[in-house]
């Protein structure tokens, strides 16, 4: 990935403010944000259907 | 095949919506179910043969050819069922839905219930009561003897009442049953109040003895259940207004016979999709335990299927204390359901939720894609004829029902 066009000053600004995290997934890491003293939303998402492959191009085939 | 599958779904959805289930009538099974005849047994679920049916639902079926003067015991019910001579056949076929072994035969009174909106019809027989009944494989010559009492006294005097009270709108029963706590499955207590209240004015004055008329009351206030036979024929009459549509995967049938789960989706056609039927996780009446489950069974779990059930549960917490759980696990069961549905019901809402419409029309592309699975709730048959209901709890169908369903409707309909 090219960091020529990346705006550096507001990447460092995200690590001296207070963020909201969006958890997908694997709830571990929510409990090691809040652990922390991270607010963190969790989102119930898992790949679609379960990361079956042969259910995945299934519904490939649907437009999904 | 170029179909848009999401306008179908909404158009299959929105003739679940439209539907306006009403009790008609009460008539005879012979007379009313198309295509009965006098040696067809009906049953719950998919098809299913004689020799691979579970023990509640043989009992059942023993049960029925006594009834019918088709047998004289046990073996002789047995040897007939064996002989290819008795034609067995899904309810579904018929445009009929039973609970638990959902066994039909000629002489069994029906609730008739019509679909105004579009004209179908959808029948089901009167609930017997708790405890040793036909329909969890008891045969006894006690279960023949209610079963005859009820085509004798209780059908004809309630038909009678109904006569003269005029059809009854039972959605709007339903939908009054789901705010004082019921689902329409598994909880029916507010339900069979409503329809006793209904039906009261009229069965305290027709020309019959006080204790006949008593021993009718007695009946329905002892069966909690009593609702169950017609909140199935009303979800069975919606959901069948959602079949055939093309392009449309939206599920119009789930059962179960206690050997296989079958599922059938609009898009298509009556093809059945099954794989063996799972076992119900939940609470034991005392002395009972998982040991004595039969694998789940039943039509009920057509209440489900157009939105109610344990889609609604979210409106009957109450129910925990019977399948077991928190109320915030109900909470969750109904809103998980919103995943996997395509429309909000715009009758039967659920205070809890801010009055929100519970989750209809269940998608099978949707559940395959997020793995989210119809959330049941049932009761539980002991494995062995004729001893009863043994618990009530939460039933996770089979997965391969689902997937295959969808492979199928890729094949018509994917690119």
């Amino acid at each position: 990935m090219s960091t020529k066009n990346m705006n550096v000053e507001k990447i460092t600004e995200l690590f001296s403010r207070d963020l909201i995290v969006i958890n997908m997934g694997l709830e571990v890491f929510a409990d090691t944000l809040k652990k922390e003293g991270g607010r963190v939303l969790p989102m119930d998402w898992r790949p679609p259907a379960g990361g079956n492959e042969k259910l995945s191009s299934l519904l490939k085939r649907l437009g999904r | 095949m170029k179909v848009d599958i999401e306008k179908a779904n909404l158009e299959a959805a929105s003739r679940m919506l439209r539907s306006k289930p009403v009790l008609v009538d009460i008539s005879t099974a012979g007379e009313v179910v198309p295509g009965l005849e006098k040696k067809t047994v009906l049953h719950a679920g998919p098809p299913v043969s004689w020799q691979r049916m579970c023990g509640p639902m043989r009992g059942a079926v023993i049960g029925g050819l006594i009834l019918e003067d088709l047998a004289r015991n046990r073996e002789e019910a047995e040897d007939l069922a064996a002989s290819g001579d008795i034609i067995f056949e899904p309810c579904h076929h018929h445009s009929a839905v039973g609970p638990m072994a959902g066994v039909v035969t000629w002489s069994m009174p029906v609730w008739v219930m019509e679909n105004k909106t579009f004209g179908n019809r959808a029948y089901c027989t009167l609930n017997e009561g708790l405890g040793k009944v036909l329909r969890y494989g008891a045969f006894s010559a006690e279960v023949i003897e209610k079963l005859k009492w009820m085509a004798g006294d209780l059908a004809p005097i309630l038909g009678e009442a109904l006569r003269r009270h005029g059809e009854i709108d039972l959605k709007s029963l339903i939908s009054q049953a789901l705010q004082m706590g019921d689902e329409g499955h598994n909880r029916n207590r507010a339900g069979t109040s409503l329809f006793i209240r209904e039906l009261a004015p009229y069965l305290v004055m027709l020309d019959e003895p006080r204790e006949k008329i008593a021993r009718v009351f007695s009946f329905m206030h002892g069966n909690d259940h009593f609702f169950l036979n017609l909140s199935m024929p009303a979800c069975k009459c919606t959901a069948d207004a959602a079949a055939g549509i093309e392009g449309s995967s939206v599920i119009y049938t789930m059962a179960r016979n206690g050997t296989d789960f079958g599922i059938r989706v609009s898009g298509l056609g009556e093809r059945w999709f099954t794989a063996p039927a799972t076992m119900v996780e939940g609470l034991y009446l005392p002395g009972f335990s998982a040991e004595d489950a039969a694998p789940d069974i039943g039509d009920s779990v057509i209440t489900e299927t157009a939105g109610i059930g344990g889609f609604a549960m979210a409106g009957a917490p109450a129910i925990v204390k019977f399948v077991g759980g928190s109320p915030r696990d109900a909470l969750n069961f109904t809103q998980a359901m919103y995943e996997i549905t395509v429309a909000e019901n715009d009758t039967y809402r659920i205070p809890t939720l801010d009055f929100r419409g519970t989750p209809t029309a269940i998608d099978v592309i949707k559940v395959v894609e997020t793995g989210i699975l119809p959330a049941i709730n049932t009761g539980i048959a002991h494995k062995e004829p004729g001893i009863g209901m043994v618990g009530a709890g939460l039933v996770k169908p089979p997965e391969k029902c689902f997937h295959d369903a969808l492979e199928a409707f890729v094949e018509k309909y994917g690119e």
